[in-house]
């Protein structure tokens, strides 16, 4: 953000005068307005503070964090880690921040990939496809997303219960009280099995940042997909038999009213997960579509005619150079699911913003349960920025 | 044609013809359009399968099997009992019939509802006549003041023989126009301040801008809410009371104030330098370059991005109903809460989303329209 103008016309400056105390100075203007904004800006803060403090001592509020080791006595229907409600309420609200994680991550990954593939349907040359990918994104993006949210609960709610559920799938049920799916008992082994996986990740990464140094060396390219196979594939594979090869599938059946086993997703975490994928991915399918638009038709005439096969010209050269064009506003959407997840409060998903709510209504504590919700965020947007923009920096147009 | 066949030795095929049939015609669209390769096939083939079963089943439940009215006791209230038997089989449209009143102006007085919809339309008017460039001057503002006001007159009442209504009567569609209108109107001059002051060479005044912005931007709207509910009662001095909606329109207006600034912001910077050292060579003062010759242009410039921004505010304000203001969307979810009504939410939700598509549709359609204007000069 600096604004010196790298123009050599600026680079002889106007000699400095001696600062006169008149207000005909320009810089003693500058001086005198930004102490008087600033000074106002204090004073308004120092008046509300005041005020604030007097109001707490009137009302008899406790300050301070000390309440974060008390006991919270706050009954949590998903957790990610081990929680009751003898834990503290530093615990209880740990566990709304790893809630909000979870249903902002995973909303990621799958507006991302629908999001995209709406994008290019849109740009499809099949008429039909293009035009409903079209209607559907006018649809939700038009549309508030509580609204689509409270929609989705209803049609969740009005499901059947659990003794007439859908079973669209062996194993796989849909009720009132979720969905059900078949999983397999979680032990050690697969811990481990995916500890070789995100090894193997990392290893295949490394290679193939090793095959294209060489290859800039010595013009042999290296296939990485065997190395790949092999480290992601056939290491995790390999490390599970190694630990006895454990494997009990978990299927859902019904006894009594309710199921037992398998995996449970709460109709709250469906239908949030549902409502911010779906209402992502249509401003996902836009950014993705003018990425792809503002690519020059050129590029695509140049590339075909070295001789590039059409799949190769997509990947080599209009996504690198979409890419840049996507990969800024992409970034406000990621922004804007991990923000929109705090909706979880209206449907009764216990996500941070949730937690928080309940803590402050029951320690009369507000300004603290405020303070945490706006701490999180802005953890949590400041870490996406971030890495966002590393991500945008290193795949940025390298000018001169 | 007959002038082209002057020359006998020409030969038959070099003559002009017209078209092949194979590429006019609907069929040949389809082929081009719907069957270019099998993949094509298969998915125009999949996609109109798909389309038709869910749309045929969908007009069923909507309209054919629907039930529009049901009938009234003694009471006065309505028998729901055949919507429920119906259920899963047909729509329930009785409630809107008999809930409409309640969920577009809430609990405003019913003999007085034409007060509210009087005001709806005012709104609607508000923003035809701002979406027109012959108003797009200082006009609009005065426009803007006086239809604003009399809003307020018409919703409080109190004078010009019009009773008395308190907010906490207010409710339904009015509230969300309100929140989202008001929000605009006094969020967009903050906006413009703050997207100057932190163009500004003034360190001091750019690092509060900066912190305002990028403090409001990284945190949901909801904390906001949440604090203008439970926090600001503590900030005010004793005795001074402000009621939950206005302090529910001050926490908007500051998160809108924040995201209009970095449109502006775009418009400022997309402004050619030009401009900006044409002013300082007339030798005009910052307040006059500003107001005559950067702003007007600028704020031309971002037009279609800030329509699209009061898109987002108007969806947004629906949040309000976490914090228990009574706007369209509270008011509908309020309607379900009538025991016999309960488990219609379906139906509800697809009225307001109706509502609320109309207003946001119409606008993105004319932000559309409008960038495609401005950027005529660039097509090819």
């Amino acid at each position: 953000m600096s604004d010196v103008p790298a123009d050599p016309r600026y680079a002889r400056q106007a000699p400095r005068r001696p600062l006169r105390l008149s207000w005909s100075d320009e810089r003693v203007r500058n001086i005198v307005w930004q102490a008087l904004v600033v000074g106002g800006v204090l004073a308004v803060f120092y008046w509300l503070y005041r005020n604030t403090s007097y109001n707490l001592e009137v009302r008899r509020i406790a300050t301070g964090f000390g309440f974060l080791e008390r006991e919270a006595g706050l009954p949590i229907a998903e957790s990610l880690i081990e929680y009751d409600p003898s834990m503290t309420y530093f615990r209880a609200l740990l566990v709304g921040v790893l809630n909000t994680l979870k249903v902002a991550i995973v909303g990621i990954v799958l507006a991302t990939i629908l999001g995209t593939l709406l994008g290019i349907a849109r740009l499809s040359r099949n008429w039909l496809l293009a035009r409903i990918a079209g209607a559907y994104v006018e649809l939700v993006r038009d549309l508030p997303l509580l609204l689509q949210l409270l929609f989705w609960y209803a049609l969740l709610q009005a499901l059947p219960g659990p003794r007439q559920a859908l079973n669209p799938v062996e194993g796989v049920f849909l009720s009132n009280r979720g969905l059900k799916l078949p999983f397999f008992r979680w032990e050690d082994a697969h811990s481990w099995a995916m500890i070789a996986f995100v090894l193997g990740v990392v290893g295949t990464f490394l290679y193939r940042r090793w095959a294209r140094a060489r290859q800039m060396q010595d013009g042999q390219p290296r296939a990485v997909w065997p190395i790949g196979a092999a480290l992601m594939g056939a290491l995790p594979l390999a490390v599970w038999w190694a630990l006895g090869a454990p494997f009990q599938p978990d299927i859902p059946f019904l006894r009594g009213f309710n199921f037992q086993g398998g995996l449970t997703v709460s109709p709250e975490f469906f239908a949030l997960l549902l409502g911010l994928t779906l209402y992502t991915a249509g401003f996902i399918a836009e950014i993705v579509r003018a990425g792809i638009l503002a690519v020059n038709q050129g590029q695509w005439e140049a590339a075909q005619a070295l001789g590039l096969p059409r799949g190769r010209v997509m990947s080599l050269v209009v996504l690198p150079q979409a890419l840049r064009v996507i990969i800024p506003p992409m970034t406000s959407q990621f922004l804007n699911i991990t923000k929109n997840s705090s909706l979880a409060v209206a449907i009764g998903y216990q996500d941070i913003v949730s937690i928080a709510n309940t803590t402050l209504n029951q320690t009369g504590q507000a300004i603290e349960g405020i303070a945490i919700i706006m701490l999180v965020y802005l953890t949590i947007s400041l870490s996406i920025s971030l890495f966002m923009n590393w991500y945008n920096a290193r795949i940025a147009l390298v000018e001169r | 044609m007959s002038d082209v066949a002057l020359n006998e030795n020409m030969p038959n095929d070099a003559l002009p013809r017209t078209a092949p049939k194979r590429f006019l015609g609907p069929a040949a669209w389809a082929r081009e359009n719907l069957f270019s390769t099998w993949w094509s096939t298969a998915i125009t083939l999949a996609l109109a399968y798909l389309l038709i079963r869910y749309a045929v089943s969908f007009v069923d439940w909507a309209f054919v099997n629907a039930i529009w009215t049901v009938p009234y006791n003694a009471a006065g209230q309505p028998d729901a009992s055949a919507c429920r038997d119906n259920k899963g089989i047909g729509a329930c449209w009785a409630i809107i019939a008999d809930k409409h009143r309640f969920i577009l102006f809430g609990t405003y007085p019913y003999d007085e509802h034409w007060r509210p919809l009087l005001v709806c339309m005012l709104f609607v008017g508000l923003y035809i006549v701002s979406a027109m460039r012959r108003f797009w001057n200082w006009r609009l503002a005065v426009i803007w003041a006086v239809t604003l006001t009399a809003i307020g007159i018409l919703m409080w009442g109190g004078v010009f023989g019009l009773t008395y209504v308190p907010q906490e009567r207010w409710g339904g569609l009015p509230i969300t126009l309100i929140l989202a209108t008001f929000g605009l109107a006094f969020a967009f001059p903050l906006a413009i301040l703050v997207a100057l002051g932190r163009r500004s060479q003034l360190p001091a005044i750019k690092a509060l801008c900066v912190l305002y912005v990028e403090l409001i931007r990284g945190v949901p709207l909801i904390s906001l809410l949440f604090m203008a509910s439970v926090m600001f009662p503590l900030f005010l001095p004793e005795g001074i009371n402000i009621d939950k909606l206005l302090r529910a329109q001050i926490a908007i207006i500051l998160f809108a104030g924040a995201y209009l600034a970095e449109v502006v912001r775009g418009g400022l910077q997309a402004l050619p330098k030009g401009q900006y050292e044409a002013a300082d060579a007339l030798g005009l003062s910052y307040w006059k370059k500003t107001g005559l010759i950067i702003l007007p242009q600028a704020l031309r410039l971002v037009i279609p991005p800030l329509v699209n921004t009061f898109i987002g505010f108007f969806k947004d304000t629906s949040l309000v109903l976490i914090i228990g203001i009574f706007d369209l969307l509270t008011a509908g979810k309020t309607a379900l809460i009538e025991p016999q009504w309960q488990g219609f939410g379906v139906e509800v939700y697809i009225t307001l989303g109706l509502i609320y598509f109309i207003f946001c549709f119409a606008m993105s359609q004319y932000s559309a329209g409008l960038e495609a204007e401005f950027n005529r000069h660039r097509r090819r």
